[in-house]
């Protein structure tokens, strides 16, 4: 992976002339052609896109892990404060950008306010009573168990978020594309290369075999008839043989891919857009898929989930959505089929017992003699939700981003590292920790998920 | 040392077909119609070939044509806070059964309870499981299980049954009300009870067990003046002597038992100790085979024995005893008793007041009370008197009982004289049962209410006087059924609700709300250190007793006698209906699904024309699963059964197992489909009623050959596997006390002499091979497992519980009969010695041993086992192609072959009809399904599957410290056999811990440890530490 993504263009150009020269000149090599061709296929940019997305996403996490603090200071925020606030914008809180500032800068007032608000508001402080009222007395949740250097750690990523925030607009996204229509233009201006090389290569073989026959006819020595070509016995063979490879490798690749479902995008009972929730509103993932961080599934919020924000939220007010069609999405409408599934009158009180299940069109299916656990990867192995499920953050309707496969799965195993020292349970690993010490295992690339057996049978089948 | 093991008559022998089937791995090719011709030769080959060329491409591209599969993903409406889908939760809950109450926790996933786990809180078990508790969660989705109330077999709704109830009670006039249960456990039921009999005048509440233990409740009334039921103390015993009681298998409190009895089994090798364990019997039982000296009696002789034992306790000679050997042993045994006052214990498994009564006074003898006889806390699970019952049968046939509710009782079956009740019954106006089954008595009941499966229930349990444990609902009810009490509460015209009643109830006793809810978490209340206490003994009823045994009847010793037992899985049939105990090998005959007649070798050859010694006719008898249908006639009943020959067994006694024969609408496992007939045959009309209590034991039986077969399925003579040294001292080491103590490296020297050509011991894993050890640098977690074999007792928990955590198929009998039982523990029985009568008796509970050099691994053509870096022997069943190389090369035949598909995993549906029986096809059932394990692959025809170390278990164990960001600690993980294990005798954990129970384990027992065929190089990760007797005289070398 590690070879430059312009350099491996230029190099399969390379190989699909030299291909098809050799083939044609020494069809006994063909299937060690192909196998070659193969193994740099996987690494072609077409299906580059992936793991080069995986890759980039990876050394992204791999930065932000290193610096411990922020990372904390990330994971407390979207643990205790997003459900209120969002750093740049508000919500039932207000924006937490320049939160010191406003503060005049006096952390111990800060400190206290957060652990407990209730008993700041009575000192009398004016800031304090102010934004009070400002939010219409809505009280702010206590946080006695917040120690100060993690209100700390939470104040440092809001300062850093927001100077990010300002800093850049969105830098990520449009290099992809732009690299992906570079990759396609270029493969057919390839494919087209080949062809007319291997036009060639048959003319000058015909060119050549005419000439033979005219230099032997010169010397007197009779030749056979002229076989016209489509019943000459190498062509036909050679024919017949590329038929076969080409048709059992498609098939094989077809028969592979069966059951795969990457880009599935199916609409669903309600239109429910990640863009607006996670993206523009910035809620924090675990908000609703409360099981990421404790089980197997990171389960489809439930109705009384929705409802915790929708019974105050019911117009749709912010930019325009459009579907996938184009067509633009009524956000209040899609809104409303939300309450006709909980069974909400606006202006009445809820009644929760009245609510019905919404049945989602399930994306994401593994086979059933496949183990996954959220937990395990998002918890304990600390990666990102869109390392699987790719910029969900800017998606409407969800699609599938990763193909799902056991290669997708075990290629991303022998590559990523465990958080071998951060996490006490792999302080068993005594020589590993010696290695690492002593040098044995290079420490920029650690401790991969294969090395400890993530990528033995039974990690995931039994 | 070592004396010869063996498995079967045929290995004892070395008969052909024995070397036979060790040499033929399986008995049979796949199930293909193939003509032995080949190919090119076979008919059709061209056309066949053609056919199946068509119809792969044709199914291929309908397949390939085939959308994906549209699926749902449905989430709460509103989600439970507690829940997270797809995390399992435990919940502190009772099992109940017939009186016999555990305190369990229920496994549940996604709100179904798949696996019942004991609970550690509980004083009494320990945590500990039987075989049957573990099967109960299975019973829970039994298909047979009544669905809504009825009223003569008609739908109702619970108002219709209420009010025709009321109407009836109202019709009654004088004529009363008696409420028939077996034993309550339930304190606060007792009370719903009570409130009911006071408002309905003349009622009354009759408590009827079908194996009573009347014989000791009436002994200590007589000689303690308490009809109650002492605690046993076997932990506190250093000599126990049992006189037919099967306290390991199915008297009184077994687990409790097994676990104090361990206690004196345990070793420690610095100071070898260990309690002394003599029984006397007349039919092969579990605690039989576990002691440490067995001698074998009549059934009759059973007073004679105890009578003879308080004589030789008090010093006096013993008479009344013919056989030598017998009169040695009550010797024996009662210098050992004396020798240990206070530390001894006597129990006895008679039902007879006067033997009881005898047994109470050897055991003031023997200074029990207070020590191994706790009078502090007294049972509640047996409360049953047989007379009452019997008085109860008089009533109702003079017309005296106007209505009859049941719950819990079955009488129509378990009554010897059933048809006495019947009749009454059929004078009784009113009849209502609460059973949650069609048993035979429920389906002569006018009303029936179905009852709520304890996993559905509230309820709670006063085990023994003191000891509390709570039930609470697991699940939503699955029908319309209610509990009990509810219908009582109603009737008696109370408006609240049972749970409310209960909650009341215990919020008084407990300490308000949050006592209770504190009890409910942890599903138990125990009282607080209670010292043990004695009563006091008078000894006016013992010269009566004593006197009466006398005047018992000889027996002839020309007659034939017959014992009625209990099986260990099946119970007095309340485990005949659950599929997994009926596949669950017997402990001590090693048959599933059938009921059998019992007879010794020496009867064999008299009554069968068998003779073992005999090569020909042992492989006969032992190969082909036919055996001999012999009918048996006594108390005017006959009945047939095939005959087993079981060593052990008292030559002029057969014995047959209670719980079969019977009625159809129970379920599909007791009824054979085919044959039309009930599976087994009836043996409870052979009891009969002796001075007021129900005796099992018939004094002469007429047997007759009916020279007829029928096939049993016995699963001992599958996957044999032979040894290159014969006697299978390499499989299973055992040695005497004696020896042990002499020389306590003896079976150190026995492995270093098994391995010298390839190092010794200390070289041996390193030398013993060509290839580099590329397992022993690995870092982080190696598995490992220590078996104790002396505290095995072979009850066959982990068994069931195995099948319950892995989703182990049932293959039901016919695949059985053809050695595809799948299994994934076996426990080995083996005899020891060539006394054929009386021979020792070991069991090893044997799963794949997850080699580090596993012979399995490396001829799997397509890698689909292999090992891991944690050192478990990997199974991929999606890569398997079913070539069975593995299992032909596995050196102990552990794994396990799907050659059908057994589990309906595929999906065609019911392509498995006229392949596997009913019982096989109904476990694919929805309902039945439910109980699968989601974290567990359910396999297909076609591949091979063995123990994974219940690998599901490890995960999930590492990524919960890994959540907590700490290592992993012994307390994470318990496999389900270790979990269900009553004796502690499994122990896992993480081998390259220093401080983990099975590192430790083996350290501390150097002397004792072994590998299982240690000189094959397989290099196994299960350890096994070797069973000791406690016999003191060293035996004679066998020849």
């Amino acid at each position: 992976m590690a070879i430059d993504a312009q350099q491996m263009k230029k190099n399969f150009g390379l190989l699909i002339v030299c291909h098809a020269t050799v083939i044609f000149s020494h069809p006994e090599r063909i299937f060690f052609y192909i196998k070659k061709q193969q193994t740099v296929y996987m690494a072609f940019p077409k299906s580059l896109s992936i793991p080069s997305l995986i890759l980039s996403i990876l050394l992204l996490t791999t930065t932000i892990s290193n610096k411990v603090s922020a990372q904390d200071g990330k994971s407390l925020f979207s643990q205790n404060c997003a459900s209120c606030h969002a750093v740049n914008k508000k919500l039932t809180g207000p924006a937490l950008a320049g939160v010191e500032d406003r503060w005049g800068g006096d952390k111990k007032k800060l400190h206290a306010w957060i652990h407990n608000s209730a008993a700041f508001l009575k000192t009398g402080d004016t800031y304090a009573n102010n934004l009070y009222n400002e939010y219409n007395k809505t009280a702010m949740n206590l946080f006695p168990q917040l120690t100060d250097a993690e209100i700390d750690a939470i104040l440092g990523y809001v300062s850093t978020a927001a100077k990010a925030a300002s800093a850049a607009p969105a830098a990520g996204g449009g290099d992809v594309n732009a690299a992906k229509g570079e990759e396609s233009d270029n493969s057919l201006l390839f494919g087209i290369l080949t062809l007319v090389l291997a036009v060639v290569a048959l003319v000058l073989l015909q060119v050549n075999s005419n000439l033979k026959k005219l230099a032997d006819e010169k010397d007197g020595i009779r030749s056979a008839e002229p076989v016209p070509f489509w019943r000459n016995k190498a062509y036909i063979a050679v024919v017949v043989v590329l038929l076969f490879i080409s048709g059992g490798y498609m098939t094989t690749r077809g028969a592979i891919s069966y059951g795969r479902t990457k880009n599935y995008q199916p609409v669903q009972p309600i239109y429910y857009s990640h863009k607006v929730h996670a993206g523009v509103n910035q809620i924090n993932c675990q908000y609703c898929h409360i099981g990421v961080y404790q089980g197997k599934q990171a389960t489809i919020p439930s109705v009384n989930i929705c409802m915790n924000c929708h019974m105050a939220i019911n117009e749709y007010k912010g930019a325009k959505i459009y579907n996938e069609e184009g067509e633009e999405v009524n956000g209040t409408a899609e809104i409303k089929k939300l309450y006709k599934y909980a069974g909400f009158e606006e202006g009445k009180p809820w009644d929760a017992t009245k609510a019905q299940p919404i049945e989602w069109v399930r994306i994401h299916n593994l086979p059933d003699h496949v183990y996954f656990n959220h937990a395990q990867h998002v918890k304990v192995g600390q990666v990102a939700c869109q390392t699987c499920h790719g910029e969900i953050q800017k998606m409407g309707e969800v699609k599938q981003f990763a193909e799902l496969s056991m290669g997708w799965c075990v290629n991303c195993h022998r590559e990523t590292k465990v958080q071998f020292k951060d996490n006490g349970f792999y302080s068993i690993y005594e020589k590993y920790h010696a290695d690492l010490k002593s040098g044995k295992i290079d420490s920029t690339k650690g401790v991969t998920v294969e090395m400890i057996g993530g990528t033995e049978c039974q990690k995931c089948h039994y | 040392m070592s004396k010869q093991h063996w498995q079967s008559f045929g290995e004892l022998n070395n008969s052909d077909a024995y070397k036979q089937s060790v040499n033929d791995e399986f008995q049979e090719q796949l199930p293909f119609e193939a003509d032995d011709k080949g190919f090119l030769e076979a008919k059709h080959p061209r056309r066949d070939f053609l056919k199946f060329l068509g119809f792969s491409t044709a199914a291929a591209t309908i397949a390939a044509s085939c959308e994906i599969p549209f699926t749902k993903a449905i989430p709460f409406a509103n989600k439970p806070e507690d829940i997270v889908p797809g995390n399992y939760m435990y919940y502190a809950t009772t099992y109940v059964q017939d009186g016999d109450a555990v305190s369990v926790l229920a496994k549940v996933r996604d709100g179904r309870p798949i696996k019942i786990e004991g609970n550690d809180l509980s004083p009494i078990t320990k945590g500990g499981t039987s075989a049957r508790v573990q099967a109960s969660v299975l019973d829970l989705y039994d298909t047979a299980r009544l669905r809504f109330p009825t009223i003569d077999n008609n739908e109702a709704t619970f108002e219709d049954v209420d009010k025709a109830v009321a109407a009836g009670i109202a019709g009654l006039g004088s004529a009363p009300i008696v409420i028939l249960t077996s034993t309550i456990v339930s304190p606060s039921t007792k009370e719903v009870i009570a409130q009911f009999i006071a408002k309905h005048p003349g009622a009354k509440h009759v408590v009827y067990d079908a194996v009573s233990y009347s014989g000791i409740l009436l002994a200590n009334e007589a000689t303690y003046g308490k009809k109650a039921i002492p605690t046993y103390r076997f932990d506190n015993a250093k000599v126990i002597v049992s006189l037919a009681a099967d306290f390991l298998g199915t008297w009184l409190s077994p687990i409790e038992f097994a676990k104090q009895y361990a206690v004196g089994k345990k070793i420690n090798e610095k100071n070898p100790e260990m309690s002394k364990h003599i029984h006397f019997e007349s039919v092969a039982s579990l605690t039989g085979s576990n002691a440490d000296e067995r001698f074998l009696h009549r059934p009759s002789e059973t007073g004679a024995i105890a009578v003879a034992l308080l004589a030789a306790v008090n010093g006096q000679a013993v008479t009344g005893i013919d056989d030598a050997k017998l009169k040695a042993g009550i010797v024996k045994a009662a210098k050992e008793l004396v020798a240990k006052k206070g530390e001894a214990l006597v129990v006895s498994g008679s039902n007879d007041k006067n033997v009881q009564i005898v047994v109470n006074a050897i055991n003031e003898a023997l200074q029990a009370g207070g020590k191994t006889i706790d009078w502090s806390a007294t049972y509640n699970t047996k409360a049953g008197i047989d007379a009452d019952f019997a008085k109860l049968v008089d009533d109702m046939n003079a017309g005296g009982v106007g209505g009859l509710l049941i719950f819990g009782a079955n009488p129509a079956y378990t009554w010897f004289d059933s048809k006495k009740f019947v009749d009454g019954l059929k004078k009784v106006k009113l009849t209502v049962s609460f059973n949650g089954k069609a048993d035979e008595t429920t389906k002569l009941c006018k009303f029936v209410i179905p009852s709520n499966h304890y996993l559905e229930s509230w309820g709670d349990a006063e085990i023994k006087s003191g000891y509390i444990s709570l039930q609470q609902p697991t699940i939503y009810p699955l029908f319309k059924t209610r509990q009990l009490q509810d219908s009582l509460l109603s009737w008696s015209g109370s408006t609240v609700s049972y749970l409310d009643y209960l909650k009341q109830y215990w919020s008084a006793k407990l300490g308000g709300a949050a006592g209770w809810d504190k009890a409910l978490q942890e599903g138990v209340v125990n009282p607080s250190n209670a010292a043990l206490a004695s009563a006091s003994f008078s000894s006016a009823s013992v010269s009566a007793a004593t006197s009466a045994i006398a005047s018992y009847k000889k027996a002839n010793p020309a007659s034939t006698e017959l014992y009625l037992y209990q099986k260990v899985a099946i119970g007095a049939g309340e485990g005949t209906a659950n599929p997994w105990l009926q596949e669950m090998p017997d402990p001590v005959t090693k048959a599933t699904w059938d009921n059998y007649l019992i007879v010794s070798p020496a009867k064999a050859k008299t009554l069968l024309n068998i003779d073992l010694t005999n090569n020909g006719q042992a492989d006969a008898y032992e190969v082909k699963p036919p055996k001999h249908v012999v009918s048996i006639t006594a108390n005017g009943v006959t009945v047939k059964l095939p005959a087993l020959i079981i060593p052990g067994t008292h030559t002029e006694t057969v014995g047959i197992a209670l719980g079969y024969g019977r009625n159809k609408e129970l379920g599909k496992s007791v009824f054979d489909e085919e044959a039309g007939i009930a599976v087994g045959a009836n043996a409870f009309p052979f009891a009969s009623l002796a001075d007021g209590t129900v005796s099992f034991a018939i004094g002469s039986v007429d047997l007759k050959d009916t020279k007829e077969l029928y096939p049993v399925a016995l699963t001992q003579t599958h996957n044999i596997y032979n040894t290159a040294q014969g006697n299978r001292t390499e499989v299973m080491k055992e040695l005497t006390l004696a020896e042990f103590k002499a020389k306590p490296t003896e079976i150190l020297e026995d492995r270093e002499a098994e391995v010298k050509p390839y190092g010794g011991l200390e070289n041996y894993r390193a030398q013993g091979t060509i290839y580099p050890d590329s397992m022993n640098d690995r870092p982080g977690i190696k598995w490992g497992m220590s078996v104790d074999l002396n505290t095995c007792n072979g009850c066959g928990a982990c068994v069931v519980a195995c099948t319950a955590e892995n989703n182990v198929a049932i293959v039901g009998k016919p695949e059985v009969l053809r050695g595809h039982e799948m299994q994934w523990l076996r426990i080995d029985r083996y005899y020891s010695g060539s006394d054929l009568d009386n021979p020792k008796v070991v069991f090893q509970p044997l799963m794949c041993q997850h080699c580090d050099n596993a012979p399995c691994e490396n001829v799997c053509p397509v890698a689909a086992t292999n090992h891991s870096s944690e050192g478990l022997n990997q199974m991929t069943y999606n890569r398997c192609i079913g070539t069975r190389y593995c299992a032909n090369n596995c050196p102990y035949k552990v794994r396990r072959f799907n050659w059908a598909d057994y589990t309906g995993a595929d999906s065609f549906p019911d392509n498995q009809k006229g392949v596997v029986n009913d019982v096989v096809l109904n476990m694919s059932d929805d309902l039945t399904r439910m109980v699968l394990n989601p974290d567990v692959t359910v396999r297909s025809r076609g591949v091979i599957e063995k123990c994974s170390f219940c690998v599901q278990r490890l995960q999930s164990a590492k990524l919960s410290a890994k959540k907590e960001s700490r290592p992993l600690e012994d307390s994470d993980i318990k496999v389900a056999c270790q979990q269900a294990c009553p004796t502690n005798a499994i122990v896992f954990g993480n081998a390259n811990d220093k401080k983990s129970n099975v590192t430790v384990t083996r350290m501390d027992n150097p002397n004792r440890l072994f590998l299982s065929l240690e000189q094959l190089h397989v290099l196994p990760n299960v350890t096994y530490l070797a069973k000791v007797r406690n016999i003191e005289e060293e035996e004679k070398k066998e020849a």
